[in-house]
């Protein structure tokens, strides 16, 4: 079912409007306060059904989206490729096929391969949320990065956005990319050359090689996960030099010109890319992060639904009386707005 | 034996002659028996009227994959021939990246033989380089030349072992064959997927650098300057290798090389979406990479054009762009595509290209045809270069159905593909098949 806003998918920020953007933010809005509630549900997706279909383990991702989708009243089901079909051989388009054949609304899909999210998309008819795939994008973690940095500095247009870390293999760097971009920020990217994809500075982003230089240019530092792997496979010599070299300390805070505001996506490697002291400091807006992303992935669902960006802060009201109830139901049922 | 033909009235282009001019070509016991303006037809010839088409020694391509034995779900010697015959080539080579592997005698005698039955376009059997392509131990290249094969080749794999390289071209010259080298440095290579560049970074595809092939043409050509043997380069893809072929032959060194039609019509841009029909080993370069192949090819640095033809299932393709094979088929696209891209661009000449599709590689591997010259073999192709035709895979006459081209317009596609005096192509009016000629 495609939405009158979005689309039928979220596939990534790549290929969004700014205004788009926007808007999921301004709809995300009104969806925070369900989440502040002794009851915390709205019945704006009551009667769709939502299967998570997680091909790569994720604690945080898949739980924001269960709670941001039980918040909303839908039906959800749980499908980890653990143990499921997926490991017995099952192909993605018969996995497509079958999960089509239940007749469900949606599908949020994490796959550790890039462009599964479209695939998927290109053939199904139920909406599609990409949850993360592979190295691509991560759209709702660039969009609940967006939130919290307009909720912290009121802005985001002309900020200085510094993503540090392992940027080559993280699809949240390439969300963060696109979607600071479009909302008027100025990115960069600090790390070793073997941690950034050749042809980077292209997509109009500022490179750092060295964390100090980062540190003065930037207003905020999202820092990225580095995988531990990765040392294994030769792209940095240790994580200990990784830590000395490129970690975001508190005494390279304290050099900076500005007081900056840190974010990390999670989860955290404490002492490697990022000292506890800094992700438990007061610079620290990692939490937010997390509790944002609930209300961001609220909106998505809700707008993938059909949902009226207008009528969000309606839709959220627990027993909906009056006039709007109508448009809103209308909505989620998908009927042409 | 079959009836004589005479092809009347066509413009008949022999690049091996420099031979440009309207003309018949009468064609006699299998061989070319006359070209000339005006010749009389013997009383049994059967008289075919070229006007407007284009007569030219068949094409052939000295790269592709039939897949048989070992996979004939997706393509069979029969098969295979058989679309090759669609797409005006009178000569093919196979490479041996079989199941299992053709690496000895009696599997490259069995592809000749499988390629006699189906009686279409010849089939020349390139043999491994090594047992099993596993890169440690020679194959017996005296006994696979004996047999019919016309190179080695470990292909879709590279040589790594620069020892393993430098035996190979040492001992391939008691045989006077070239060694093939499928150029990746393969721990540069590991685990990409398409090219290293910007389109790469913004899918989050894992890339493959251009050094990962220059690293390995440079070491094919050093290792041909030290043995003095014929190393030949499959499938170029990078501006920097053109460079350095280029040098090398300026030097004397015996390297020759080929490109893809897709490496000169496509850049990375077509990966865009995942498609995995623009998935292939070498990866689709850049802008710049397109240019410098197809002026390479045209100046004779490159030296042929050759299909890289690689069937897959149709399934395997649906599939993640991690996951699906590397390779697309060709046989059936191959000259439209050089046509369209290189000739109705203005480009080349279609004397050029035919030089490039057929004289050029035939030489390249001592093979017959490749020339209308007089008692020569008749393996001639007439050409229709006014066809516009929009490419359905379902019409194909391969097995598979993995192409990038699928509902793309091309210019220019064989009329008629005659092998020996004996045709196993004519295309029909729609698309339909011709008559399966009887083995």
């Amino acid at each position: 079912m495609k939405s009158a806003v979005l689309g039928k998918d979220l596939l990534g920020l790549e290929r969004l409007s700014p205004d788009q953007i926007r808007l999921v933010l301004d709809t995300a809005e009104p969806f925070k306060e369900v989440s502040e509630r002794p009851i915390k549900k709205v019945p704006a997706l009551r009667g769709k059904t939502i299967v998570n279909l997680f091909f790569e383990a994720s604690t945080r991702t898949r739980i924001s989206f269960e709670f941001a989708e039980k918040r909303l009243s839908a039906d959800t089901v749980n499908v980890a490729a653990t143990g499921s079909s997926v490991q017995k051989g099952e192909t993605l388009v018969d996995t497509a096929k079958n999960l089509e054949a239940m007749r469900i609304d949606m599908v949020v899909i994490r796959h550790p391969s890039s462009g599964v999210a479209e695939f998927l998309g290109n053939r199904i008819r139920s909406n599609v949320i990409n949850a993360g795939d592979g190295q691509h994008e991560h759209p709702t973690q660039g969009l609940l990065d967006l939130l919290t940095i307009r909720d912290k500095h009121g802005r985001i247009e002309g900020l200085k956005v510094c993503l540090v870390g392992d940027v080559l293999h993280s699809r949240v760097a390439r969300s963060n990319i696109w979607g600071l971009l479009k909302l008027g920020a100025e990115v960069g990217v600090c790390g070793p050359d073997t941690l950034m994809p050749r042809g980077i500075e292209e997509l109009g982003v500022c490179r750092f090689r060295r964390i100090e230089e980062a540190v003065e240019w930037a207003d905020v530092l999202n820092v990225l996960r580095l995988q531990l792997e990765r040392m294994e496979k030769g792209f940095i010599p240790s994580l200990r030099e990784y830590y000395r070299v490129f970690g975001v300390t508190v005494e390279r805070l304290e050099r900076a010109p500005r007081r900056l505001t840190i974010m990390h996506p999670g989860p955290m490697n404490r002492g490697v890319e990022i000292d506890s002291r800094v992700a438990d400091g007061s610079h620290s807006v990692i939490l937010d992060q997390v509790t944002n992303g609930v209300a961001v992935r609220m909106a998505v669902l809700y707008l993938l639904a059909g949902g009226r960006p207008e009528l969000a802060a309606a839709a959220k009201r627990a027993s909906p009386p009056g006039p709007l109830s109508t448009s809103w139901r209308g909505g989620t049922t998908g009927a042409p707005e | 034996m079959t009836r004589p033909i005479v092809l009347r009235g066509g413009r008949v282009i022999d690049p091996s002659r420099d031979f440009d001019q309207t003309a018949d070509v009468l064609i006699q016991d299998g061989r070319i028996a006359a070209v000339g303006v005006g010749l009389g037809a013997p009383d049994e010839a059967e008289v075919r009227d070229v006007r407007g088409g284009v007569v030219a020694p068949g094409l052939v391509d000295i790269h592709v994959h039939l897949r048989e034995p070992g996979n004939e779900d997706v393509e069979t010697i029969a098969s295979g021939t058989r679309a090759a015959a669609a797409g005006g080539f009178t000569a093919v080579c196979a490479m041996p990246n079989t199941d299992p592997v053709t690496d000895n005698q009696a599997a490259v005698g069995f592809i000749v033989r499988q390629a006699t039955l189906a009686g279409l376009t010849r089939v020349y059997p390139i043999g491994a380089i090594s047992v099993g392509q596993k890169g440690e131990q020679l194959s017996e290249f005296g006994e696979m030349v004996g047999a019919g094969a016309v190179a080695v080749s470990d292909d879709g794999k590279p040589v790594v072992s620069s020892h393993l390289m430098r035996t190979a071209l040492e001992y391939a010259r008691t045989f006077d064959i070239p060694v093939a080298d499928h150029c990746e440095e393969p721990t540069l290579a590991s685990g990409g997927v398409m090219h290293e560049g910007l389109v790469a970074a913004r899918l989050g595809l894992k890339g493959i650098p251009a050094a990962a092939e220059e690293i390995m043409v440079e070491r094919d050509i050093l290792l041909a300057q030290l043995t003095g043997a014929h190393v030949h380069l499959c499938h170029v893809s990078t501006r920097g290798s053109v460079d350095l072929i280029r040098r090398a032959k300026e030097q004397g060194i015996r390297v020759t090389a080929e490109v893809t039609p897709h490496h000169l019509a496509l850049t990375d841009g077509a990966c865009e979406g995942y498609d995995t029909h623009a998935k292939m080993n070498p990866p689709l370069r850049e802008a710049a990479d397109v240019a410098a192949l197809r002026a390479a090819l045209k100046e004779g640095v490159i030296d042929c054009v050759a299909s890289d033809h690689a069937p897959h299932a149709y399934d395997a393709k649906e599939a993640a762009f991690d996951d699906a094979p590397f390779g697309i088929i060709g046989l059936e696209t191959a000259f439209a595509v050089a046509y369209t891209e290189l000739v109705e661009s203005g480009l080349f000449t279609l004397p050029e290209l035919i030089a490039r599709m057929s004289t050029a590689p035939a030489k390249l591997l001592a093979l017959a045809g490749g020339t209308l010259g007089p008692a020569a073999p008749a393996d001639v192709v007439v050409l229709d270069v006014t066809a516009r035709w929009k490419v359905d895979p379902t019409l194909f006459f391969s097995k598979s159905r993995n192409t990038p081209f699928a509902g793309r317009t091309l210019a220019g596609r064989a009329a008629l593909t005659v092998v020996g005096g004996k045709v196993v192509h004519e295309a029909k009016a729609r698309g339909a098949p011709a008559p399966a000629p009887s083995p």
